[in-house]
């Protein structure tokens, strides 16, 4: 799994792409939780487009990083969920939780 | 013996082993797994959506292994095997795919591996969950030193031509 970080002023971008299962989404909560702690952004935005696979520990991962975004008052929206991780959010019945957009566009504006 | 399954199935006494893997309880190598999962699942009639739910209970079973029978250990075994079985159902006898899991873990009580709400989520909370809403018998025991994990699932039938449902 990987996670690029792109700031557009007060707004974080982190494009993640890869598997995000048991090896990988400790790397993932590091990554929000870093990215939300060091540049307080106001608005954080996840970009899954890369994403092949998620498990249920990345789906905790989200959630670690949605209820850390709450705290500090972020909006925190996804973007770009392939059929794989829409049926796996699905499952999960989180998915009414998240802010989930369509494309990059909508995930900034406003 | 812990029943896990809300309608388990009743197995018929004919198996037919079609792969075996042995692991190591090293999480990196679960996408390896996935991919034969995958690539079982479609041999055994699935289709694509049902394909992908073996592959996430298979791959959520294993976590549970890694994460709670060998408590994050990475050198531990564990074996993987696949096999055709045939289920009695309210259509009749059935084909299914049995996926077992064995690990030499510590027993893992299932009945408390239940689904967290929003404000107490942590990674493997929902595997069970997920575990189960996707296969049609989960069945666990504890036998000798070692956890058996038995998941079994049929093909959903084909709907009539013109009724089938969009795939991406």
């Amino acid at each position: 799994m990987q996670a690029i970080t792109r700031r557009l002023a007060k707004i974080s971008v982190i494009d993640i792409s890869g598997d995000i299962d048991l090896a990988s989404s400790p790397q993932l909560r590091a990554a929000l939780l870093k990215e939300l702690k060091d540049s307080k952004p106001s608005r954080l935005v996840l970009n899954l487009t890369g994403v092949r696979y998620i498990d249920s520990s990345g789906i905790a991962s989200l959630i670690e990083g949605l209820k850390a975004a709450r705290d500090a008052k972020v909006r925190y929206v996804l973007f770009g969920l392939n059929q794989t991780v829409r049926e796996v959010m699905q499952l999960s019945k989180l998915v009414k939780v998240f802010e989930i957009v369509d494309n990059e566009e909508q995930a900034v504006a406003g | 013996m812990i029943l896990l399954s809300v309608e388990d199935v009743d197995q018929l006494n004919r198996s037919t082993l079609l792969l075996k893997l042995s692991l190591i309880s090293e999480p990196r190598l679960l996408c390896a797994v996935r991919a034969a999962v995958g690539e079982m699942a479609v041999i055994s009639g699935f289709r694509d959506a049902e394909a992908r739910s073996i592959v996430l209970a298979v791959d959520e079973a294993l976590a549970n292994v890694i994460r709670h029978a060998y408590k994050g250990a990475v050198d531990r075994p564990i074996q993987v095997s696949f096999s055709t079985v045939q289920v009695k159902s309210a259509e009749g006898v059935q084909d299914a795919l049995q996926i077992q899991i064995v690990d030499h873990g510590v027993p893992v009580k299932h009945e408390r591996l239940v689904g967290r709400a929003l404000d107490d989520v942590k990674p493997g909370g929902l595997g069970l969950h997920f575990i189960r809403e996707t296969m049609d018998s989960v069945t666990f025991r504890h036998v000798g030193g070692r956890n058996y994990l038995r998941l079994i699932k049929s093909p959903t039938p084909a709907k009539p031509s013109g009724t089938e449902e969009e795939e991406s």
